[in-house]
């Protein structure tokens, strides 16, 4: 490889800006303009190279003009992924091929053939968010390597043109106490290296290492992200649980076996009177304002059993309350309220009556998930369940069907036997439908119904997300490691006589330029001239 | 309780605007044998104190609406805008401890105002947490987030006072028009305010009945006379009857009410503007120049950039880590591209690009002031037109 050699002696890396050893500018030299201090003119690969394919992909990923326009088109592309909702949040019945159209025109039609409707799962949002992981890869090892390098081995001692092209700088005739000026610095929590009566003080070099750590983190945050698409890292199903009902977690079943949960009851609270302190708002609204969503249930646990459908033996883990905003977490698993139903029909009770004289010969009770087939009533009295339509609707040909087996709108078809009718006399009764031959003498009529609650539960597992907290943690601590410290430098070189100033910091001067007043003060060092104000003024 | 809370935040209000006339004053010029930087140091102080006592009586409306309500008083419209106000206020302290630059009370200050006058246009009432809301999370993410905002606009007020500082008002250019612009957004706020007070004294009230986008029947009424009415609405009563209907596209609760609210406000800016021109006979920001001569550019946009350096790592916690936080425990899901989530995610990822454009491409100065202005436009737009045009999970804001 290439060096280029310094009149120092030393022999720095192709593309070195300023002299490694001794702080020489090699570039422009006879220039009196401030020096470039970004990576501390070390050579940046991304900046020296440019022949291969790969030097180029690589100077591609590594600019910060593409990084910001990466995010820049991430940023635009979110924007107008918010014109209209995102496919997730339509009404699930709709099909979103004519959904936009109709609801939104031309505008939404345009949005969704470009696939703005499903944004965040199409492939070029994905390939730009990789575009951006790669980028900050890239970047990191362009720029950490030789940020890491030039900051290791600072000298002390700087050559000439180093020093009169700091930003800060000024020439002061010697005659100061060193002793003092060293005190005050270390005082201010400055590092002191020294070198024959020369003088680097250095503070908050690690903030330099904060975007490093927060491109980290980023990196990190973004990996968590992809491999939620890998199996088993991710479940997210929907439980609707009865009260009373036990059922097997969904998701849960591993090889030491599965989670069962019984729902003992839903509650749903309201605000009201006894809430004082909102009537005002209560009162404007009109509307109830839920205070409380809650399932109190039973966890379970049953090991594998070794008989296929033999009854799984439940051991009780715990009893829990889940709420919005308190899910109920276990293992990997959490479970979240979401939703509910209030009052399902669950059983619905009939009687078997004399259509003359409105006499009653029993009643049957009518199990809506899991009806008998007879019921006998005694006394030669009973009834048979012919057909059961829990959801009752009719089809295209007006034919009794059932739309599913929830039990929102039931209809039956009975039998009934009776002493007087032995052959049996049908009806078809349902919610404010009944049809009965005009000759029959017994009907069934409606006597009583129970409801019982339904709540819907989320049931999650996902194991990306200690990736992503870690990922958050080391952006956060980045972030604030490099925008809340700044490192500052200064060099103080005695020079035929006379005492040599330069400061540099990495940002916040106005800060520096205070801690150096102070520091002028405290010490008779004279304070350096801000050489850029000069130059504007 | 609930009483005590809004006199203190009304006597916070009339502090803050003695404080913008104290900080104003501190910049005039016509002083006689005095000490020019003496004066100014003097009369900053006093707006400096004034303001922290302004923010301490804020503090005290918060903490008393807290105890009257039971929970953390940032639920509502009003609330949650009144605290963003309230953090401004404080962002300014922070910066102004740093700076002591007085221009910067000038111009944050009312601002701040507008944004406390803006949210007391909304219902007031002390309201009930539905259950989504009942969360520590509540409070630690939109007071964070809330903080992290306010820093940042103290950027845009950084950023605005170096713009009117430097752009050359010698002639008519683009610049001087995206000013004069800005100044007739800030004072639409101000108009808002004006016609909603009026409405309000006026007790006026008009009401619409039509069918929304869930296909529900719903009332809407107006407190300002109808310019623009829902889609397929009719009118309930006979009054001033609207010109227009809204367009449909806009989703938000009581979307066309809002719509209608927002075009009296650009309406009554446009009168404003022209009255303060018609005083002025010049480019507002022309008028204003003169009084900023004696301010550093460099150290202006030093403020701009250091509020950006301390906000952007306060808004990341506040409005994306702990918001994700919590939509994992109250939507199951850490991330679910909710447009408010989204917007959020916009505003960071602008700011990013703002630091690289800073940090490598050297966007010192009047860019980088132009940057903070769009930064300030996403952050409000994410406050207020999010859920004017787009309806999503967040119910309110
Ligand atoms: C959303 C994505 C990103 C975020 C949040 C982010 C954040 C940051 C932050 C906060 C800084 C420190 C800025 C300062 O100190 O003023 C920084 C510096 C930097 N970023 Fe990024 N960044 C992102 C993406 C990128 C990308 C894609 C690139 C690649 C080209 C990049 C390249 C750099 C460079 C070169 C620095 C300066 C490093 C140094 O001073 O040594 N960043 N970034």
């Amino acid at each position: 490889m290439k060096t280029i050699k310094c009149e120092c002696g030393h022999s720095n890396p192709f593309g070195t800006e300023i002299c490694e050893s001794c702080g020489k500018p090699l570039t422009n030299e006879n220039s009196r303009e401030l020096i470039n201090m970004r990576y501390e003119g070390s050579a940046v690969r991304s900046q020296t190279y440019n022949k291969t394919i790969v030097d180029k992909i690589w100077n591609f990923f590594s600019s910060v003009k593409v990084g910001i326009w990466i995010i820049i088109v991430i940023l635009i592309a979110a924007a107008i992924g918010t014109i209209f909702p995102q496919e997730m949040y339509i009404p699930p019945n709709v099909d979103p091929t004519t959904y936009y159209k109709e609801e939104y025109g031309t505008p939404g039609q345009i949005f969704y053939l470009l696939g703005f409707h499903n944004l965040y799962g199409s492939w070029w949002f994905l390939l730009l968010l990789a575009a951006l992981g790669i980028s900050l890869i890239i970047v990191s090892i362009d720029r950490g390597f030789p940020l890491y390098r030039a900051l290791k081995y600072q000298r002390v001692t700087r050559h000439e043109s180093f020093m009169k092209r700091q930003r800060l700088f000024a020439v002061s005739d010697t005659g100061i106490s060193m002793d003092r000026v060293k005190r005050v610095l270390a005082k201010k929590h400055y590092r002191i290296k020294e070198d024959n009566g020369n003088i680097l003080a250095e503070k908050n070099r690690f903030s330099r290492w904060g975007p490093y750590v927060n491109h980290a983190g980023l990196i990190i945050f973004l990996i968590g992200a992809m491999l939620r698409f890998f199996p088993g890292m991710y479940t997210d199903q929907t439980l609707w649980i009865r009260e009373g009902e036990t059922v097997a977690v969904p998701g849960t079943k591993t090889e030491d076996g599965q989670y069962y949960l019984k729902n003992h009851k839903f509650i749903m609270e309201l605000y009201g009177k006894k809430d004082k302190e909102y009537s005002a708002a209560l009162d404007k609204t009109g509307n109830p304002v839920p205070k409380n969503y809650q399932s109190n249930v039973t966890l379970y646990h049953a090991g594998p059993s070794d008989v296929v459908g033999a009854k799984p033996e439940l051991k009780k883990e715990r009893d829990a309350r889940i709420k919005v905003n308190e899910p109920l977490s276990f293992n990997d698993f959490s479970l979240y309220q979401v939703d509910f139903k209030l009052n399902e029909f669950h059983r619905m009770n009939l009687k078997l009556e004399n259509k003359k004289t409105g006499k009653s010969y029993g009643e049957i009770k009518v199990n809506l998930f899991n009806p008998k087939s007879t019921y006998d009533l005694g006394n030669g009295y009973k009834v048979e369940m012919v057909e059961y339509f829990p959801n009752f609707k009719l089809d295209e040909n007006d034919q009794p069907t059932t739309e599913n087996s929830v039990p929102d709108n039931p209809a039956f078809v009975f039998k009934m036997f009776t002493p007087e009718t032995t052959k049996g006399e049908t009806a078809f009764i349902g919610i404010r439908k009944n049809v009965e031959a005009a000759d029959n003498k017994y009907k069934m009529s409606f006597s009583g119904i129970e409801t019982k609650n339904v709540s819907a539960l989320t049931v999650k597992k996902d194991n990306t997300l200690p990736i992503i907290i870690i990922g958050g943690i080391i952006f956060m601590l980045g972030v604030v490691q490099g925008l809340y410290w700044n490192h500052r430098r200064i060099w103080i070189q005695q020079r035929n006589g006379q005492l040599w100033i330069a400061a540099h910091t990495n940002k916040n001067w106005f800060g520096l330029k205070r801690e150096m007043q102070n520091i002028s003060e405290e010490s008779g060092l004279v304070m350096p001239i801000d050489q850029s104000d000069e130059k504007s003024a | 309780m609930a009483e005590l809370s809004s006199t203190l935040l009304y006597i916070a209000f009339i502090i803050y605007l003695i404080a913008t006339l104290v900080f104003a004053m501190s910049l005039s010029d016509k002083k006689g044998k005095e000490n020019k930087a003496a004066y100014t140091r003097r009369w900053g102080r006093v707006g400096y104190v004034l303001s922290i006592l302004g923010f301490i009586s804020q503090l005290g409306y918060f903490v008393t609406r807290w105890m009257a309500s039971g929970h953390a008083p940032v639920s509502n419209l009003f609330e949650f805008t009144t605290f963003f106000g309230m953090m401004m206020v404080f962002a300014f302290i922070l910066l102004y401890g740093i700076y002591k630059t007085n221009a910067l009370g000038v111009f944050a200050m009312p601002i701040a105002l507008l944004v406390i006058a803006y949210a007391s246009m909304f219902p007031k009432d002390i309201a009930p947490l539905i259950p989504a809301l009942q969360s520590d999370w509540l409070k630690i993410h939109v007071t964070t987030a809330a903080l992290g905002e306010g820093i940042l606009s103290i950027s845009f007020v950084a950023g605005l006072i170096f713009l009117i500082r430097v752009v050359d008002q010698t002639s008519s250019t683009k610049k001087t028009k995206m000013l004069e612009i800005i100044m007739y957004l800030l004072l639409c706020v101000f108009g808002f305010i004006v016609v909603s007070a009026i409405s309000a004294a006026a007790g006026y009230e008009t009401s619409f009945n039509f069918t929304d986008k869930k296909e529900q029947k719903v009332e809407l009424t107006y407190n300002v006379p109808a310019l623009v009415g829902p889609p397929n609405g009719t009118q309930a009563d006979d009054h001033f009857g609207p010109l227009v209907a809204s367009p449909s596209w806009m989703n938000g609760e009581q979307a066309p009410r809002k719509f209608n609210t927002f075009i009296w406000s650009l309406l009554t800016g446009g009168v404003l503007y022209g009255i303060v021109r018609l005083i002025l006979r010049k480019r507002i920001a022309a008028a204003i120049q003169p009084k900023l001569m004696n301010l550093k550019p460099e150290l202006v946009d030093e403020i701009s950039y250091r509020s950006v350096a301390i906000g952007f790592p306060v808004f990341t916690l506040g409005a994306l880590i702990f918001a994700m936080i919590w939509a994992q425990e109250a939507w199951t899901r850490f991330w679910g591209w909710d447009p408010k989530e989204v917007w959020a995610l916009i505003t960071f990822l602008f700011y990013a690009a703002y630091l690289h454009f800073r940090l490598s491409r050297g966007w010192h100065g009047e860019k980088s002031a132009w940057l903070c202005v769009i930064g300030f436009v996403i952050i409000m737009f994410n406050l207020i037109a999010v859920n004017l045009v787009i309806s999503g999970l967040h119910s309110y804001a």
